[in-house]
C-alpha cells in the first residue's frame, strides 16, 4: 500500500465536505452500508438444521428436545421431515391418509400423528410406547406433544418434504397447521452450509 | 449470597416457577417469558432439574442474556438473569 505524499487536494476537499454535512443530509452511500452490516448479523445467527427422517417415538423426541432448546437459545432452527418422519406431522385425528391403496395400507399399518408414535426397539404392541408415557408423566418430562406446540409457538419452522408427501399421499390439509412450505433436497443443503449452523439427521 | 446486591436488583424481578419441570422445558419457559420484559429487566426463575445449572449458564451464553446470580436452597435453583 502507497501513501500519497503530496497532500491531495480533491480528497482534501471531498472530505471537507463530507465533514459539513449535518448528519441528516448523509449521502446515501453511508447508509448504503446498513444492509451489509445486517447481512454480518445474520452470518453471526447460529442455525440447527434437523433432518427428522424417523416416526419413531424416540427419535422424533430428541428431535423435538434439540429444536424446542436451540429456538429457546436464540437459534434459527428448521426440521425438514421426511419419509417416516412426516407421520408425526400428520393431525392426530387422522386416520386413514393417501389416494390409492397401498398409501392406505401403509396409514392403516402406521397409524400417523404426534400421539400415536411407536418405539424403534420394545414396542410390544404398544406396551413400550405407554410405559415410556407413564414414566414421562411420572418424571414430568415433557411429552411430544407439549414439545411440539412449544416449538412452534418459539418460531421453529418445520418443513415437509414435497416427494415423500406425494408418496404417502398426504395432502397439506392432513398435516399439521403451521408447518413451512413443501420442499426437497436442495433447500436443505442450502440451509445446511449457511454459517454457523449445526445440522443432524435423526 | 453474601454478595452486595447490585443496584438493579432492587428492581422487582418477575418470577417464573420451572419446579418440576425436565429438561428443556426450563430454558424454554425462560426463553418465552423473558420475551415479555424490556431490555434491561430481571427474570428470577426458580427450577429443581439439576440439568438446569450447566443449562442455564449456556442458554446465557447463547443468547447475551446475563445470568447475573444463582444460589440454591433446599433443592430449589434460583437463576437471576438480566434481559439483554
Amino acid at each position: 500500500m502507497t501513501t500519497p505524499t503530496v497532500p491531495d487536494t480533491r480528497l482534501e476537499r471531498e472530505l471537507q465536505e463530507l465533514l459539513s454535512t449535518p448528519v441528516s443530509e448523509a449521502p446515501v452511500e453511508l447508509a448504503a452500508s446498513t444492509p451489509a452490516a445486517a447481512s454480518d448479523a445474520e452470518a453471526a445467527t447460529k442455525r440447527l438444521v434437523i433432518i427428522n427422517w424417523s416416526g419413531e417415538l424416540d427419535r422424533v423426541w430428541p428431535t423435538l428436545i434439540m429444536s424446542s432448546a436451540a429456538a429457546a437459545s436464540g437459534y434459527k432452527t428448521s426440521v425438514f421431515i421426511t419419509f417416516w418422519g412426516l407421520l408425526p406431522f400428520v393431525k392426530d385425528e387422522r386416520r386413514i391418509t393417501g389416494e390409492n391403496w397401498m398409501q392406505k395400507m401403509l396409514s392403516f399399518m402406521q397409524r400417523p400423528g404426534i400421539s400415536h408414535l411407536k418405539l424403534s426397539k420394545m414396542n410390544f404392541m404398544g406396551m413400550g410406547p405407554w410405559m415410556i408415557g407413564s414414566l414421562a408423566q411420572k418424571y414430568n418430562v415433557a411429552k411430544p406433544t407439549e414439545l411440539l406446540e412449544a416449538a412452534q409457538a418459539m418460531g421453529v419452522e418445520f418443513i415437509p418434504c414435497q416427494m415423500s408427501m406425494e408418496m404417502f399421499g398426504l395432502r397439506r390439509e392432513d398435516m399439521i397447521d403451521g408447518l413451512g412450505e413443501p420442499a426437497g433436497a436442495a433447500t436443505v443443503l442450502e440451509l445446511m452450509t449457511q454459517p454457523n449452523t449445526a445440522s443432524l439427521f435423526i | 449470597m453474601s454478595l452486595p446486591a447490585p443496584a438493579a436488583t432492587t428492581v422487582e424481578a418477575t418470577r417464573l416457577d420451572a419446579r418440576g419441570l425436565k429438561c428443556p422445558m426450563p430454558i424454554v419457559r425462560t426463553a418465552q417469558q423473558i420475551k415479555t420484559l424490556a431490555s434491561g429487566e430481571l427474570l428470577e426463575v426458580l427450577a429443581t432439574d439439576p440439568g438446569a445449572v450447566a443449562d442455564f449458564a449456556a442458554w446465557s451464553r447463547s443468547t447475551g442474556n446475563e445470568l447475573v446470580r444463582q444460589s440454591i436452597d433446599d433443592g430449589v435453583y434460583t437463576f437471576v438473569l438480566r434481559r439483554k
